[in-house]
Order: C-alpha cells, then structure tokens, then sequence
C-alpha cells in the first residue's frame, strides 16, 4: 500500500517535471559576436546616416547617427522650447500661431525626407502636427523649422508629411473626420454619417522649400491613417489607408473593428491638378495660419489665410478610387518600383499586395463592387498581385532594401519580418523589444533606398535598460540587413514617442552647404546691432528697446539705468561672433520667459515685463570663453514715475573717485 | 659675356615667379589648439593679412596682444611695388644679358630677404612683448613671440611659421638666380664681364 503511495507520487512529480519541462524555451537576446564592432563608432569618427526620428508627443524632431544610436540634436518644431527660446523669444513666437491662438505642444508624428527623382536629397524634412493640423519643414542646412503651415477642415492630421517624388506635393490626412470649416461645426455627435467628412490636402511645395495649399479633396467620414506616393509608372497617384469605414462615432474599439475590410484609398493627384486648374475646385472660406521664417531677418511671421480649394471625390468621380483592404490597415507603403503597394491591417493575419498595373486595369474595365460615399469600389482581387500568409500578428508598416525585399513590423507578435515582393514568401523573422510601431530603412521609401541598417521604433521597454520609475523612455533597436538574415547590433532609448524615422547618408546632409555661423553682414533683423558702437538703449513711451550686443566676453551695454516698473523690455542680443560653435545666451533675473541662446551672427529678442523695484543681474549662460562667468552685467529697475534718467554703458560706470 | 639661352629662360621663370607671388599670400603661420580641431592660420600677402585674422585678433585681448590690421604695417604698401620691380628687372636682364648684372640683382635680392627676416623678426618682437598689463591672463614673464620660422608652443597654442606659396615661389626664384650665376661664373670659362 505504502509502496503504491509513493509510486504514485513519484509519478505525479515526473509528470509535472515532464510537462513544465514542455513549455517552449524563449530564444533569449542572442546577439551574435560582431554586433558591437557593427555599433560602433569610434571616437572622432562620424556615424553613416544622420536618423531623422519623430518626437510623437514631445512635438520636436530628434537627430540620431547610425549606427551609434547617439543623439545629436533635438530640433524644436511644434512644442515650445525654453532652452532655445523657440516660442519664447519674440522671433519664434509666430512659428506656433493657429487660428487658434498660440498653440505651445502638438504631437509630431511622422517625418518624411524631400525627394528628387524619387531620391533622398536632403534638402528638408517635414513633420506633421497630429493635434492642431499642421504640416512644418526643417531645414537641413541649418536644422531649424523653417515653415508651419496649418491645414483647415481637419481634425488630426496622421496620414502626413509624405510626399510626392519630386516633392511636388506633401499631403496631409484627416484622422478625425469632422464638420468641415465651411460648414456648422455645431451639431451633434452621433450625426457623424451625414454631417463629418474627411479631408485630404495637397500642399505644392516650391522650388526654395515654400508651402502653399493647392487644394483639398472632400471624402466621406473615415479615419485616414498612412499614406504613401506613387513611384515610377505610379508617379501622380497617391494611396491612403483609412479605417472606420464603419463611420462609429463612439466607441471605435470595438465599432471600428466590426467590417472585415476598410480601404486603401487611390488619389489621382494629377486628374485633380487638371480639375483644378480647370476652374473645378470649390472656394471655401476658412480660416488658417501659414507662419514662415526669415533667414535675412531671423524672424518670422504669421499670416492668416481665409479660402481654400475644395475638389468632391463623390461628384467629380474619377479622382479618387476604394480598394478594400484587410482589416483596418495602418501601413499603406509602395515599393520602390512602383508596381506594388502592401496594406498593412492591424487586426488581419494576412499582408495584401496590390499590383498598380491591375488597378489601373480594374478601372479601365471598371471592375467596380459598388461606391463607397459616392467614391467607386474596386474588386479586391481585380487589383490584388497577392497576399502574404501568415506572416505574423498585428502588421503595421512595411519599407523596403531596394533588393526586391519588404520588411513588415507586427505589433501584437513583436517582430520584424522580412518577405519577397514578388513571390510572397516570408524570408526571415526577428524578435522586437517590444512591440514594434514603424520601422525605418535609410531611404527605405523612395524609389533608391540605401539599405545596410532597419531600426524598430518600439511602443513597449519594460526591462530593456536600467529602470527610470514608472515612466520610461521608448526603445529601438538597430539591425544589419545587408546580410541575408537580418542580425541585431544595437539597442538604444529615445526621446519622445517615435512614430516614423527617415535616414540619409551622412555626406548628404553634412556636404550639403550647411551653415556654420551666420553672417552678421547678411543680418537684417529690424534691432540688429552690428558692432558695439551700434549698441543703445531707446524708450517710446513705456516700450524699451535694448540694442545689445554680445561677445567673448562680455554685454554691451551690460550696465543699464532708468527702467522703471511698468515698462515692456525688448533685449535684442545680437551676436557678433563670426566663428563656429560660439553661441552666447541670454537671461535675466525673475523674468517670465525662457532664455535666449544666439548664434554667432544672429538677434534674437527677449521680452521683459519688469514688475518690482530693484537690480537685476543678466548673464550669459552658454558657457563661451575663459571668462564666461565674468560675462554679466545689471538692470537697474526704479518705481513707476520715477525721473532716474535712462542710462546704458560697458566698463565706464565707475564707482566715484574717494575724497 | 652673353647669357645662355637657357640662364634666359631662367631669368623668364624668374620673372613670372615674382609676379605670381604678388596674389599669393607668402608667409603663413598655423596656429593649433585643442579646442581648435580645424586649425587657424594667420597669411601674410604682400599687400595684406589674410587668412582667419579676424578670429585670431578676437582671442587676442585675452592675453593683452594688439590686434592685428593691415593699415598699421607699411610694408603692405611697400612691397606690391617691390615685387614687381624684381619682376620687372628679371625680364629686363633677359635683355641686358650681363652676367655681372644678374650677380647685382642676386646679391640685392638677398639683401631683401635678410631685411624682410629682420622686419618680420622685430613686428613679431613688438606684438609679442608689448602686452597691455590689464590684460585678463597673465602669465609672468611670458612673451607670446611668435617664431621667425618654425615651431613654438604659445600657452595652448602651437604656433608653426613657414613660407606660403608665395614664399616658395620667391624661394624658388632666388634659387634659379642663384643657378644662373653659378652656371655663368663658374661654368662658362671664356670670361668678360
């Protein structure tokens, strides 16, 4: 009896030995030998590609090299920075103007790379707004935001910066389908399938990088989610993904998710152009911010436009085309030839590829399934090349190496996954840490990608580096994929929320006339003060403007008498260095503002509401020279009304001679 | 005694070299920090300073150095014209063709040089060690001449003084007068003066 007892037990123990023992091992981190040589870039040594990477909530583009993974620069775009007086000093001020207001955070979350010929030329990068919509371009000679222009009848902005080959045009996407502009925005909510619509626009950018919207197509209320442009033989179409074809106005978790396929939808930018300049497009009366900067004048200015052209998708028919895609799709991405396009569905277990020469067949023929909106429905298989079977969970974006391969992020099963265009077939598979959002390929969007790296922007880290508290910076890993199976080399944090990256070589943009300090007889900013002869202190009324000047190492005027409380102060510092990397900053005591920090040859202005009597130090506060910390100076601040004389000088304010 | 054909094509090349090292700059001197990777180099032309003046006379007043314009120095006037002259006489010899001649021109030539070196010699004297005493860093007993020729360590800055191009080019044509000569006195026998 007893002899059973344990038998049993015995048995029981082996059984459960046996059967944890089943559970599949995880392939751990294997990060293979010559990972770290791969990462590595060696002390005064310069990475390959410069990686432009979205903020996403931080509202400002971030610049890494590969394949260090250093960080390099945070450029200020949508969110107000103090440490660079970007939205503080009075020059940055317009750059965040809306028909809003001053609107100090927006969620940057894509950027896209200026094209020509369907080739990277680093030129600018555009990022789109996903808040307030608006679409800004950085300039690449000085990594500073040139423009914001902000796009009327729209709510959210996600299908955007991407641009036509030529960057002809970058479009932009409602996410939020809404009342338009022009018409009563006050109705209510659950009148969404008759009242909200969507907008696509289409913003002609200029020979000098210049914004203009050209027009925008009105579509029924979907969510527009990516998009992408035609290449090649598909140059002047454009493809946008949109889900809630449901049209769910609450709820979309679950109301959004109900149809088994959502839509890619085909522009035919070119026919609207005709349309266009046909005389087809509608004026509408709107109300938006165009804000540029002035490199001359290192100023910028808002201006408010009031009209827009509007084309409709639903009347003018043959503009715009529904291809039914699995199953609310994200990713809408065209290889670099230009004959396919992949639709990435969150919710599908599948990745379909069009063929663009199908779908060009498939409305010849006009193999239709119906209208969506009014917008006419092509057959799925008509314009489908085929579809990738099971390659992973959760597919969300898709780029490409130029080779003829597609990589595909998954999201729900955390993973990159690498197939053939052509024959559909999954090549390779690699683990993300955790959950992959976009992926980035340098060039991996145009129609000559440069290859060599694949970097994951990831939603999730958990336990990827030392913990920080509950809140945690978003991770990214770096893979070689000039190999066959794609190999992890490196892991590294970033700032903000990364949507989407682009990449260049770095010659590109290092080569391309990149300025090192601005001329200062090039400077035409209105309160510029050339040399220290040219510095003064002028009142008008209770408005003071000082004319500083700034350099190793000292203010002048640093000492300044006669301000009274009340008075609105205007500092303009002007820089009068003419070397590289010699900045100086700017601030003064109690005042509510950021600082200033000028670069050599530039003004910028500090405004100064002085509020109590007394003596205010300033001091530089970019660290510039041997004697930076004797580069200070003081504001003498006296009551309303008072009679002390304005007074302003640099080293003769001395005390009185001792009797 | 007549001059070879080839002492005239010598005396040609003479001549074009002084000419050319009119636009050139002649001296220059390199100045290496550790904070200044992409190095800064102080060219003197013959009728200027050049080179990257403007941001070493920025870092002068540190030390209590005058700052340096080409106004102050007369020689910036003074040697276009006697660049050209030595040009002019060059191609002048061709004609007068006396080997006597060309000895007189060389020895003048190098009378030049010796004053140009005791000219240099003294500016760099002057600017190295008449320091204003308010200055910010002193260092006592420090002097920031820089050398004649050649290298010399001036607090953080390696200061290296060597000729330009133009400074090659008068090089090179004191060394074709000087060939000339030797080739007229010392290899054509059947002498005249």
């Amino acid at each position: 009896m007893k002899n059973k007892f344990v038998k049993v037990l015995f048995a029981i123990a082996l059984g459960s030995a046996l059967f944890t023992s089943c559970k599949p091992k995880n392939s751990g981190d294997a990060v293979s030998g010559d990972a770290a040589q791969k990462a590595y870039v060696a002390p005064g040594k310069y990475d390959e590609f410069y990686n432009f990477v979205s903020g996403g909530f931080s509202g400002q583009l971030s610049v890494y090299g590969l394949p260090s993974g250093r960080l390099f620069r945070v450029i200020p775009v949508f969110s107000v920075d103090p440490e660079k007086g970007w939205g503080y000093s009075e020059e940055t001020k317009p750059m965040l103007n809306t028909s809003n207001g001053f609107v100090p955070w927006d969620d940057l979350h894509h950027t896209e790379m200026s094209q020509t010929n369907g080739e990277v030329d680093g030129r600018w990068v555009f990022g789109n707004a996903n808040n307030t919509p608006r679409i800004a371009r950085i300039d690449l000679k000085t990594f500073k935001t040139a423009e914001i222009i902000e796009l009327p009848n729209s709510g959210g902005n996600h299908s955007s910066p991407f641009i036509t080959e030529n960057t002809e045009y970058v479009v932009a996407g409602t996410r939020f389908s809404v009342p338009p502009d022009y018409a009563n925005g006050d109705v209510a909510i659950n009148t969404y399938k008759e009242n909200f619509k969507g907008h696509i626009s289409f913003v002609k950018v200029g020979k000098e990088g210049e914004m203009d919207l050209a027009f925008q197509i009105v579509t029924p209320g979907v969510n527009f989610d990516l998009s992408h442009a035609g290449k090649g033989k598909s140059h002047g179409w454009f493809f946008f993904s949109c889900y809630n074809t449901e049209q769910a106005n609450t709820l979309l978790e679950v109301n959004a998710s109900q149809r088994d396929k959502d839509f890619i939808m085909a522009v035919n930018w070119k026919k609207a152009e005709e349309y266009i300049k046909a005389g087809k497009g509608k004026k509408q009366t709107v109300k938006y911010a165009h804000n540029k900067w002035n490199e001359k004048t290192h100023t910028a200015t808002s201006v408010m436009k009031n009209e827009v052209l509007v084309l409709d998708a639903a009347a003018l028919k043959d503009i715009c085309y529904m291809i039914p895609c699995p199953k609310s799709p994200h990713g809408c991405d065209v290889d670099p030839s230009g004959e396919y396009i992949v639709g990435s569905g969150k919710l599908a277990a599948l990745i379909p590829v069009f063929s663009f020469d199908k779908l060009m067949g498939a409305i010849k023929d006009k193999k239709f399934e119906g209208d969506y909106g009014g917008i006419p429905v092509v057959k799925y298989e008509a314009a489908l090349h085929g579809e990738v079977q099971k390659p992973g969970l959760g597919p969300l974006h898709t780029e490409f190496d130029g080779k003829g391969n597609a990589y595909t992020t998954f999201f729900v099963s955390s993973e990159v996954v690498k197939w053939d265009i052509k024959s559909l077939k999954v090549l390779d598979r690699v683990p993300t840490y955790y959950s992959v959002g976009h992926l980035c390929i340098p060039g991996g969007d145009s129609k000559k990608p440069f290859g060599k790296y694949l970097i994951a922007y990831n939603k999730i880290t958990k336990d990827r580096y030392l913990p920080t508290g509950p809140e945690l910076a978003q991770s990214a890993q770096i893979f070689d994929i000039s190999g066959d199976k794609m190999q992890l080399i490196l892991d590294f944090p970033t700032i903000g929320e990364p949507h989407y990256a682009q990449a260049a070589p770095a010659e590109l943009i290092r080569n391309n006339g990149q300025l090192k300090f601005y001329k200062i007889a090039d400077n035409n900013h209105p309160f510029v003060a050339k040399g220290e002869k040219e510095a003064k202190v002028v009142r008008k009324g209770n408005r003071v403007d000082v004319y500083m000047t700034s350099i190793r190492s000292h203010f002048a005027p640093d000492n300044i008498e006669g301000i009274k409380v009340g008075d609105e102060v205007y500092f303009h510092v002007t820089n009068l260095e003419q070397d590289w990397d010699v900045p100086h900053g700017f601030a003064i005591k109690g005042a509510d503002n950021g600082e200033l920090l000028i670069m050599p040859g530039e003004t910028t202005t500090l405004k100064w509401l002085p509020k109590k009597t007394g003596m205010y130090p300033m001091y530089c506060t970019d660290f510039c020279s041997a004697l930076h910390q004797e580069m200070q100076g003081y504001v003498r601040v006296s009551p309303a009304g008072s009679n002390v004389p304005l007074t302003w000088s640099v080293g003769t304010n001395l005390p009185k001679a001792t009797k | 005694m007549q001059l070879s054909s080839l002492s005239k094509i010598a005396l040609l090349i003479t001549g074009l070299l002084f000419f050319g090292a009119l636009f050139v700059p002649m001296w220059q001197i390199q100045l290496e920090a550790p904070q200044y990777p992409e190095g800064l180099t102080l060219r003197l032309h013959a009728n200027k300073i050049g080179g990257d003046v403007e941001i070493i006379n920025g870092l002068n007043h540190y030390i209590g150095m005058a700052t340096l314009h080409t106004e102050n120095f007369f020689e910036f006037t003074v040697l276009p014209y006697v660049f050209g002259a030595f040009a002019l006489i060059s191609i002048v010899l061709i004609w007068v063709a006396k080997r006597k001649a060309v000895l007189i021109f060389l020895i003048t030539y190098a009378v030049f040089i010796v004053l140009a070196a005791v000219d240099f010699y003294r500016w760099n004297y002057e600017y190295g060690h008449n320091l204003d005493p308010n200055a910010a860093i002193r260092v006592p007993g420090m002097a920031y001449q820089p050398p004649l020729i050649g290298y010399k360590q001036l607090l953080n800055f390696g200061a290296y003084s060597i000729p330009d191009t133009g400074g090659w080019m008068m090089t090179a044509a004191g060394v074709l007068l000087f060939l000339v000569v030797l080739k007229e006195y010392k290899f054509n026998k059947n002498t005249e003066s």
